[in-house]
């Protein structure tokens, strides 16, 4: 969204101007809130995307570590040095560049975790309201029970099952890919109940009777007609959920089961700074804390704000 | 009729399935239950008229809406459009392509978050009549301006009409694969009088120029004495009375259709005494035995109270006019 208010590059500009001037886009610029949220998250995405080019230095190349540089406080204290602004670990590696390329991680598994649950829950929530009776029956009692394992259990479980089940190699390899389904799974059923319940509504409306008089196949009249109208919920519970899958995936890291110290999220920079935390050295994990905090606030008020403005009725 | 129907409904019945879920049921020891929403109705219209079906709500005459257009499959009977016999759920394109449908409620028929030329273009794309975009865009145009809004309304959303427009866009959609027949549901009991007015002279300007046939769905007699060639009275899904409507405005013989046009406002004989109609409809769940008016009519009798009557054909001035009622069959209702 705030890409389209930046200024116009000549040959496109009249489009972007078209899209400047748009009731969303004016929408944004008059919710001071969704401004200031939507520039944390587009200057976090940034940060993320472009990690390698913008971090000052590369925490994964261990031959550029020094460990003469260990322990060096964030910059107005005593100690600190202008090259590592956050301070540094106790590899001597630099907390700013590792909170860039930890969010980066972070931001992947929380993306790919929700579209996961989402494509997944959207497609069996509009699938059981539709068809209604035996196969609503039957999914709707998957979801129930998957709604009964807490999301952080079913997460260790999966990846416990994967872990015994791989060799430890393949294992370490496909560890974001088993974070990203051991999140996803579990929160499909929110994005279904929510679904099948609007599904409910709106399949007994007219426009719907109005599609089928006209012999409009079943999976048309749900993908083309029926998905559009309950969008606007799942929007707000991706959004919520994309925080959500964040500290998942935090936790898990934090617990030890998500990735590796090699490989490390916010989560896991969280949990080996927390060994440091008693011997004063608290910005290893105050740092990507407070990060992950921002993070999940500035999506969750960015995801309230889209809700209101996506909704053509309470314009 | 003198000439070739191009609907035929022949003893359709139609029930819908009211049971408790099969668990509870087989709790409490309960049977099915099933609600008889249409039942024994036969009629034709011809190509080119209106054949109006008035009644309370819950009398059926949506569900035979529904049933002519193919949204139901029938429990009993059939339906034969222009001689071919109409099976609901499958496809038969070439049919569907013929018949459309104009719904009740402006504000539920027209898919929210879809521009109108996409709704209006929904028929053309389905049925694969225009392949060419500027074709579809032309033709669009075309039908906004013969529903009185203009081709630029295509790029909006419904929610920027008011209820009249948005009931002229359903009719565009509905014109739009350019159907013989159409269905009318109700199409102005959500609108305000005056658009009312507007939206039913619209339909009868396009039946004359298109040649178009409705079955119009109504509980509002004053429109349907505006609109119909024919009509059928119903009552708790049976046709009490059907014919010529002229004939049963000029003679109603059912009980239940002088009940009803008794209630209409008279502005000749204000404050005028009326017989008022006593009792609730019964519930289609558990009709009634006998003729299911018999609760509430004057003239009832044991027989009434017993035996379902059959249609009766009599003819008046204005046509044949055939009546479902022991006390007109016996000459009672003259007595």
């Amino acid at each position: 969204m705030s890409v389209t208010a930046t200024p116009a590059r000549p040959g496109l500009g009249a489009r972007l101007r078209a899209a400047y001037d748009s009731d969303l886009c004016y929408h944004f610029r008059h919710s001071p809130v969704a401004v200031l949220a939507g520039a944390i998250v587009a200057l976090m995405l940034f940060g993320a995307i472009f990690a390698p080019w913008v971090a000052p230095h590369d925490p994964f190349d261990l031959a550029s570590l020094n460990l003469m540089d260990s322990f060096h406080p964030p910059v107005p204290l005593a100690g600190s040095v202008w090259t590592f602004p956050l301070g540094t670990d106790d590899q001597g590696r630099d907390v700013f560049s590792a909170i860039l390329f930890g969010m980066r991680i972070s931001l992947e598994v929380g993306v790919a975790a929700v579209l996961f649950a989402m494509v997944v829950g959207v497609l069996i929530g509009l699938l059981a309201g539709y068809a209604g009776g035996v196969v609503d029956a039957a999914l709707m009692r998957i979801a129930d029970v998957q709604l009964t394992f807490p999301a952080i259990l079913v997460s260790l479980l999966v990846d416990g099952v994967v872990g015994a089940v791989l060799p430890t190699d393949l294992h370490r390899s496909l560890q974001i890919g088993i974070l990203i389904f051991a999140i996803g799974i579990s929160n499909w059923p929110q994005f279904a109940r929510t679904v099948r319940g609007s599904t409910l509504v709106e399949r007994n409306k007219e426009y719907v009777m109005a599609a089928r008089v006209i012999g409009v196949a079943r999976w048309r009249v749900m993908l083309s007609h029926i998905l559009p109208n309950v969008l606007g919920p799942v929007l707000i519970i991706a959004t919520l959920n994309l925080g959500f899958a964040i500290i998942s995936e935090a936790t898990l890291s934090f617990l030890g089961v998500g990735l590796p110290p090699t490989e490390p999220s916010l989560g896991t920079l969280i949990n080996t700074g927390n060994n440091f935390l008693f011997s004063g050295d608290w910005w290893m994990t105050v740092f990507p804390g407070a990060t992950l905090v921002l993070m999940v606030l500035a999506i969750n008020l960015l995801g309230d704000w889209l809700r209101d403005a996506l909704n053509p009725r309470l314009r | 009729m003198a000439e070739a129907a191009l609907l035929e409904i022949r003893g359709l019945g139609h029930e819908f399935d009211v049971s408790r879920p099969w668990l509870q049921r087989a709790l409490r020891g309960e049977r099915r239950r099933f609600l008889r929403a249409v039942d024994e109705v036969s009629f034709a219209i011809p190509r080119g008229q209106t054949l109006s079906l008035v009644g309370e709500s819950g009398c059926g005459k949506s569900t035979i809406a529904r049933l002519a257009v193919g949204l139901y499959r029938p429990s009993r009977g059939s339906i034969h459009f222009d001689g071919t016999g109409i099976v609901a759920g499958q496809a038969q394109p070439a049919l569907r392509r013929r018949m459309n449908m104009i719904f009740q409620d402006p504000y539920a028929s027209l898919n929210p978050r879809w521009r109108v030329s996409d709704i209006i273009a929904e028929p053309i794309r389905v049925f694969g009549l225009m392949k060419d975009r500027a074709q579809i865009a032309a033709r669009v145009g075309g039908l906004l301006s013969q529903v009185g809004l203009t081709p630029a309304d295509g790029t909006k959303f419904p929610h920027e009409f008011s209820g009249g427009q948005r009931q002229r866009i359903s009719i565009a959609r509905a014109l739009s694969s350019e159907p013989e027949f159409l269905v009318c549901d109700e199409p102005t009991s959500a609108l305000d009088v005056s658009v009312q007015a507007q939206i039913l002279n619209l339909m009868k300007d396009l039946q004359a120029r298109l040649g178009l046939t409705y079955l119009f769905i109504s509980h509002n007699l004053a429109v349907v004495r505006h609109m119909s060639d024919q009509l059928g009275v119903m009552y708790l899904g049976r046709i009490v009375e059907m014919g010529p409507a002229e004939a049963i405005f000029a003679a109603p013989r059912h009980p239940y259709t002088r009940l009803l046009l008794e209630a209409i406002p008279s502005l000749s004989e204000p404050g005028r005494a009326r017989v008022p109609v006593g009792g609730e409809v019964p519930s289609p769940i558990a009709p009634p035995p006998g003729c299911t008016f018999h609760p509430r009519c004057p003239l009832a009798n044991a027989r009434c109270r017993a035996e379902v009557p059959q249609p009766l054909t009599l003819q008046t001035a204005h046509g044949a006019v055939d009546i479902a009622c022991h006390a007109v069959a016996e000459g009672r209702d003259r007595a």
